[in-house]
């Protein structure tokens, strides 16, 4: 069943009227784009620089999502959670100084220069969510190996329900800092301001792609696209399915942690500390992950920074239609880019569209 | 065949809705005891729900569960029969609501309302929603399995934020106060006097009927209604070719079912219950912002068909009345718990344990309603619960209490044998 996404996608392109619609839509925003960094070039590159920060989160919360997807052809829908757990641990090492769930003073917090004690209890704090991840993917993943793939994604959104009372709960008060030791500065290019937070988010998402990018190439990588491919097979292969699982599941709660991390910072938010709405990121997200495709790690990477580009491009350029667009009309963008997408690739730009059979 | 209850000598005498007479007799019964469950009658007046939840309190959170009952029916259709999974349910519902608001509705400088009468707005609730499902449906037929639920996820978030713009605030009113909607007066048109006022107490026959009597017993028809409606649908032509869909949607149009056709029924209707639910609930809450027709009440539409049990519409009634009145349940139970520690009862060790009511105390309930830190009042617990309930159905009961039903019914029926 595989409808036109077999033929050339420039030879669908002139025979729909509307995908030529679309197209004419899209070259005319880069028009005006293109016009308007003509007129006031600063403004454009202060946006453009805030769009690649922005996908950069996207890019990496949505790289969680595919690791996962493709071990275990599951949505997790429980990221935004793990996200939110993942940043509160980081909150709970550095901002308390505390060992988390104890009284035990950090040691790592004191060291000096201060930025390497953050480093180290940020490293500390991802083992923590990594074993959150182990946790949660031994009781209550491992149990569903054979199950509809749909249950099992229910069950991550029943996870998702639990984890976040927890986290609401740690916030109900008071946001809780992440003392992040670039802060929420940043420096000037020209009249163009460029939060240091954009920068090392882009810098933690190229090292995160690299490295899924290497790990994919090594034994257990393999193992895991194997396990993508087909688990029956692979486990008569002799590859611990199990263990493809838990990897996986670890390595998507420690992505989860740092975008967790990266969304209390600017762009996403502006405080620097864990409140109610960080774990929102995750389901401002998804419309980055289905746009790539679900199994697609360059999917995860180009679909968020699409869809920062067109957030941020709408935020800077529709805001005198704010009336009509309605406030906070931005967070909406995404949802809509990703429904257009949809329907022109159903299994977005890079995704595996579902072989079918009678 | 009064003897022999499982043999059926044809298809229709199978496919009844209630095949054995000691079914028909139980839903008479049924009936019959919530008809007279709202008054003082001897010994019916004494079923635990009614007592448990409070003798004058219990009607409001039945007639919301009678509420989202039609709802679940609704989401039962397309995501048990028809096996789409949407995450999108509360964005029908809402949109069902503000068709409501907008037909029924009183009119403002800041809001549109039409003020037109209940008989008029309640069934247009659903036609609107139906409308709004319909023009989905065409982009839901592309998408398959979580794509389709993520997409539907997105709605619910456009949805919210309609009430946002400034022509959907004409809908939607305030985006933090909302609008009022039309309450559930029946009237012929918009005279000044209707037929039926809900909201004050009158004399029926004689009976003393109370405001929130009579909209239990609006509730309780319409939600009968939607249960004879989607009993029906699932038995006809049209459920045998959605569940076709759901299992082998390509075997199922090479038997000529199409799938385009079908779907687009089973989204059109499944809006239309969600419509008429959202437009009930919104008019018994009486004023709601947009905000509450969010991804939550989505989830609880799928926790009500995975705990009750999928595809069955026994199966999406057993469901809410677990969802809906178990965080109730809860609720008094901590009350009662907490009466239990102060007058030294019979389960005081038990609720010493559960229950935190000093600062040293480490129970996991906390009685005060704000708490920070550890101790999670009683509807944080009850949101966790969700959640814990969703995976622990998934886990060990993928069939839900249908299925628990079923092998408890099979036990006894085979008994004292084990098969």
């Amino acid at each position: 069943m595989a409808d036109s996404s077999s033929s050339s996608p420039l030879a669908g392109l002139i025979k729909s009227p509307s995908l030529m619609a679309l197209a004419a839509i899209v070259a005319a925003a880069a028009v005006f784009l293109v016009l308007q960094a003509a007129n006031d070039p600063y403004t454009f590159l202060q946006a453009l620089m805030k769009s690649f920060g922005l996908g950069a989160v996207y890019a990496l919360i949505a790289l969680g999502f595919v690791l996962i997807f493709k071990a275990t052809q599951v949505v997790n829908f429980a990221q935004g959670a793990l996200a939110m757990s993942g940043a509160l641990f980081v909150s709970f090492m550095v901002s308390d100084g505390h060992i988390p769930f104890t009284t035990i003073r950090n040691p790592l917090v004191d060291m000096s220069p201060s930025w390497l004690g953050w480093f180290l209890s940020v490293l500390v704090a991802l083992a923590v969510a990594a074993i959150l991840g182990l946790i949660i993917e031994r009781l209550t993943i491992r149990p569903m190996v054979g199950e509809p793939l749909f249950s099992v994604a229910v069950l991550t959104l029943g996870l998702e329900i639990f984890l976040r009372v927890f986290n609401n709960d740690a916030v109900k008060i008071e946001f809780r800092s992440l003392e992040v030791p670039w802060g929420v500065d940043g420096f000037n290019i020209g009249e163009a301001f460029v939060s240091w937070s954009y920068i090392a988010a882009m810098i933690t998402a190229a090292v995160a792609f690299v490295a899924v990018f290497f790990f994919y190439r090594s034994r257990m990588g393999i193992a895991m696209r194997a396990v993508a491919y087909d688990q029956e097979a692979a486990m008569a292969q002799g590859i611990n399915v199990g263990r493809v699982f838990a990897i996986a599941w670890a390595a998507g709660a420690v992505l989860a942690a740092i975008g967790g991390i990266f969304a209390t910072q600017p762009p996403v938010a502006q405080t620097g500390a864990v409140q109610v709405e960080t774990q929102l990121i995750a389901f401002r997200t998804l419309p980055a992950v289905i746009l790539g495709g679900l199994d697609s790690v360059q999917g995860a990477l180009i679909g968020g920074l699409i869809i920062g580009f067109a957030e941020i491009m709408a935020g800077q350029y529709a805001s005198g239609q704010t009336d009509i667009l309605g406030a906070g009309y931005p967070l909406i963008v995404p949802y809509v880019v990703m429904i257009i997408g949809l329907l022109i690739r159903p299994y977005g730009l890079f995704g595996t569209p579902e072989i079918r059979r009678v | 065949m009064f003897r022999r209850p499982n043999l059926y000598t044809s298809y229709e005498a199978e496919n009844q809705i209630f095949p054995t007479w000691t079914q028909r007799g139980l839903a008479a019964l049924a009936i019959i005891i919530l008809l007279l469950m709202p008054f003082d009658v001897p010994v019916i007046s004494q079923i635990p729900i009614v007592r448990f939840l409070g003798d004058s309190n219990w009607l409001r959170p039945v007639a919301t569960m009678f509420i989202i009952l039609v709802g679940a029916l609704g989401f039962n259709l397309l995501a048990g029969v028809a096996g789409q999974v949407s995450l999108g349910h509360a964005f029908f519902m809402g949109a069902g609501a503000y068709t409501a608001a907008f037909l029924g509705g009183e009119g403002t400088d800041a809001v549109y309302g039409l003020g037109l009468p209940i008989w008029i707005w309640l069934p247009g609730a659903g036609v609107g929603a139906a409308l709004v499902g319909m023009i989905i449906a065409p982009v839901a037929v592309k998408l398959r399995g979580l794509y389709l639920a993520i997409v539907t996820l997105g709605l619910v978030f456009i949805g919210i934020h309609m009430g946002n713009t400034s022509w959907g605030k004409k809908f939607a009113g305030d985006p933090g106060l909302g609008r009022s909607f039309p309450t559930f007066d029946i009237r012929l048109w918009k005279e000044e006097e209707p037929l039926l006022l809900m909201d004050d107490d009158s004399k029926w026959l004689w009976f003393e009927v109370s405001d929130s009597q009579k909209t239990y017993f609006f509730t309780l028809v319409i939600a009968i209604i939607a249960l004879l409606v989607a009993k029906n649908l699932a038995r006809s032509k049209t459920g045998r070719a959605l569940q076709a869909i759901r299992d082998r949607d390509i075997a199922a149009e090479v038997m000529g079912v199409s799938e385009f056709r079908y779907k687009l029924i089973a989204f059109a209707v499944s809006s239309f219950f969600a419509g008429v639910s959202g437009a009930m609930f919104a008019s018994l809450a009486g004023k709601l912002p947009a905000i509450q027709w969010n991804l939550f009440l989505s989830v609880e539409f799928v926790a009500i068909i995975l705990i009750g049990g999928a595809g069955t519409v026994a199966g999406t009634v057993m469901g809410t009345v677990f969802v809906i009145l178990l965080p109730l349940m809860i609720e008094e139970l901590t009350i009662w718990l907490s009466e239990q520690i102060d007058q030294g009862g019979l389960f005081s060790p038990v609720a010493n344990f559960l229950l935190t009511e000093g600062p040293d105390d480490f129970g996991p309930i906390s009685i005060a309603t704000q708490t920070p830190g550890w101790p999670l009042n009683v509807f944080d617990w009850n949101i966790a619960l969700y959640g814990l309930l969703i995976i622990v159905f998934l886990i060990f009961e993928p069939l839900g209490l249908y299925g628990i039903w079923i092998s408890i019914r099979n036990y006894w029926k085979g008994w004292p044998f084990s098969y």
